[in-house]
C-alpha cells in the first residue's frame, strides 16, 4: 500500500507492506536510525516518535496508520545540528540526564509530549509522565532534573 | 517481531467498517488504537488474514452528556477519557482508571472501544465498565443492538460481539459526587494490574485479573447492600472467583490482594 506522511516536515511516499512496523519504516525505509528498537513489546520505550505532537510506541503503530499524519523522530528535534539543539535535549546535557544514551531519544520525545501537555509539571508529574520510558542507567533522577528544567523552573545543578 | 502477512483496508465509515466485515468474516479483525491487537499480532498468537481500520473514525471519539446518563464513542482515546471536563466531573472513576491504564505513549493511541472488545480480564477499563453497570451500543448488519456491560464478557479474550459486527457507543451513568475509587496493584509502573480494583459507591464493584473475564465482585455488593463495614465486606472479596496464577502472583496472593484492594477502595470511598 501506497502511504504518505510528514517525518521531520518533509514529505516522504513509500509503497510499503502493511505489516511494516512505523519504527522499521523510519529506520530501514527512511535511515533515520536515531529511533531505537529496545524491547519490541510496547514497554521499554526507546522507539517513541511523536505523532501530530504526542508520543507513541513506534513498535507498536503500522507504518501504513500513520499515513498522512505529522511524525517526528528525534533527528526532527534538532535539524540544525549539536549547535542547535532543542530545549530539551540541551537541558539533557546540561543536567547529565543520559550516560549509555540508548533510551534518550525515546526518553527526549516523551519528555517533549509531556511538557506539551504540561508545560509546568511537578517533579511527581514527570517522573509519572515518564513511566512508559526506561532508563538503565540514570537512576532517573537527572532526567527528571533535566525535564524541570527544560521546563524552565530552577533545579539544583 | 514482525505480524504475519495481513490485508490492510481502512474504512472511512461505520457502515464501510460493517460493510468490510461482512465481506471478510471472521477472517477480519477491527483495528483501533492498535494497543492490545497489535502486540498479539507481533506474538503471531492473532493472524487476522485482514486489518480493518476504524482508527481515522474522529466521529466515534466524543464524551457528550446524554441527559441522564454520559455517552462515550467507543474510538475515544485513553488520553482524551483522562482530560475530558465532562468526563472528570460526571464520571470521576473512569477518568481517573483511564490514567492508570500504561503509560502515556499507550494512552494516546489505545481506545475505549478497544479494550472493551479485546475482552483482556488484566485490563483496567472493562472492570470499570462493569462495576458501574455500562451499556454497549453495538452496530452490526441487522442495526444497532445494545449489550449490558454484565453480558459483554463472555470468556477469555470473548465478547458477546459476534465477527460482522463493531462497538461504537459507551453509555455510563453519572455518578457525580458519590464515593468512588480504583486500586491498581502492580510491580512495574506501566504494567498490566495483578489485581485491580474499581468501585462507585451506589453502582458496583468491579475485579480486574481475579477470572478468565472482568468480574462483579458480588459477594462484596451483597455484604454492602446488607450493611457490612468496609473491612466485612471485603473480607468476601474473593468469593466466586477463579483468579490466574502466573509469574506475578499465585492464586492465593491475587485472592488475598482482592480482599486488601477491596478494603483499601472501599475506605477511600468512605464506606
Amino acid at each position: 500500500m501506497e502511504i504518505s506522511l510528514t517525518v521531520n516536515g518533509e514529505r516522504r511516499t513509500h509503497e510499503v507492506e502493511p505489516r511494516l512496523l512505523l519504527v522499521h519504516y523510519l529506520r530501514t525505509v527512511l535511515g533515520l536510525t536515531g529511533t531505537n528498537v529496545g524491547c519490541d513489546t510496547s514497554s521499554c520505550g526507546a522507539c517513541t516518535v511523536l505523532i501530530d505532537g504526542e508520543s507513541v510506541k513506534s513498535c507498536t503503530v503500522l507504518a501504513v496508520q500513520a499515513d498522512g499524519l505529522d511524525v517526528t523522530t528525534i533527528e526532527g528535534l534538532a535539524p540544525g545540528g549539536v549547535d542547535q539543539m532543542h530545549p530539551v535535549q540541551q537541558a539533557f546535557r546540561e543536567h547529565h540526564g543520559l550516560q549509555c544514551g540508548y533510551c534518550t531519544p525515546g526518553m527526549v520525545l516523551a519528555a517533549v509530549s509531556l511538557l506539551a501537555e504540561n508545560p509546568s509539571p511537578t517533579e511527581d508529574d514527570v517522573r509519572h509522565g515518564l513511566e512508559g520510558n526506561l532508563c538503565r542507567c540514570t537512576g532517573y533522577h537527572n532526567i527528571v532534573k533535566a525535564v524541570l528544567a527544560a521546563s524552565g523552573q530552577r533545579v539544583a545543578p | 517481531m514482525i505480524p504475519a502477512s495481513f490485508a490492510y483496508e481502512r474504512a472511512d465509515s461505520v457502515e464501510g467498517a460493517l460493510a468490510l466485515l461482512a465481506e471478510h468474516g471472521d477472517e477480519a479483525k477491527l483495528l483501533a488504537g492498535g494497543h492490545s491487537l497489535l502486540p498479539l499480532m507481533k506474538l503471531r498468537l492473532a493472524t487476522p488474514s485482514v486489518l480493518v481500520d476504524v482508527g481515522r473514525l474522529d466521529g466515534l471519539s466524543y464524551v457528550v452528556d446524554g441527559g441522564s446518563e454520559l455517552r462515550i464513542g467507543a474510538l475515544t482515546r485513553h488520553h482524551l477519557l483522562e482530560t475530558d471536563p465532562l468526563l472528570r466531573a460526571s464520571c470521576p472513576l473512569l477518568a481517573y482508571a483511564a490514567s492508570q491504564v500504561g503509560d502515556p505513549q499507550v494512552r494516546h493511541r489505545g481506545t475505549l472501544g478497544g479494550t472493551l472488545a479485546h475482552g483482556d480480564p488484566a485490563s483496567d477499563l472493562p472492570a470499570v465498565v462493569l462495576a458501574l453497570g455500562g451499556t454497549l451500543v453495538v452496530r452490526g448488519p441487522g442495526g444497532e443492538r445494545e449489550v449490558a456491560a454484565a453480558d459483554f464478557f463472555t470468556g477469555f479474550l470473548e465478547t458477546a460481539l459476534s465477527p460482522d459486527e463493531m462497538l461504537v457507543e459507551v453509555r455510563l451513568p453519572k455518578t457525580g459526587d458519590a464515593g468512588w475509587s480504583f486500586q491498581k496493584f502492580n510491580r512495574r509502573a506501566q504494567d498490566w494490574a495483578i489485581v485491580g480494583v474499581a468501585y462507585a459507591r451506589g453502582f458496583g464493584v468491579g475485579l480486574v485479573n481475579m477470572g478468565s473475564v472482568p468480574l462483579r465482585a458480588t459477594a462484596v455488593e451483597a455484604a454492602l447492600a446488607s450493611g457490612a463495614s468496609a473491612g466485612d465486606a471485603a473480607a468476601v472479596a474473593a468469593d466466586g472467583t477463579e483468579p490466574p496464577a502466573d509469574l506475578s502472583a499465585s492464586v492465593e496472593f491475587r485472592r488475598h490482594l482482592a480482599q486488601v484492594l477491596v478494603r483499601r477502595a472501599l475506605q477511600e470511598a468512605g464506606v
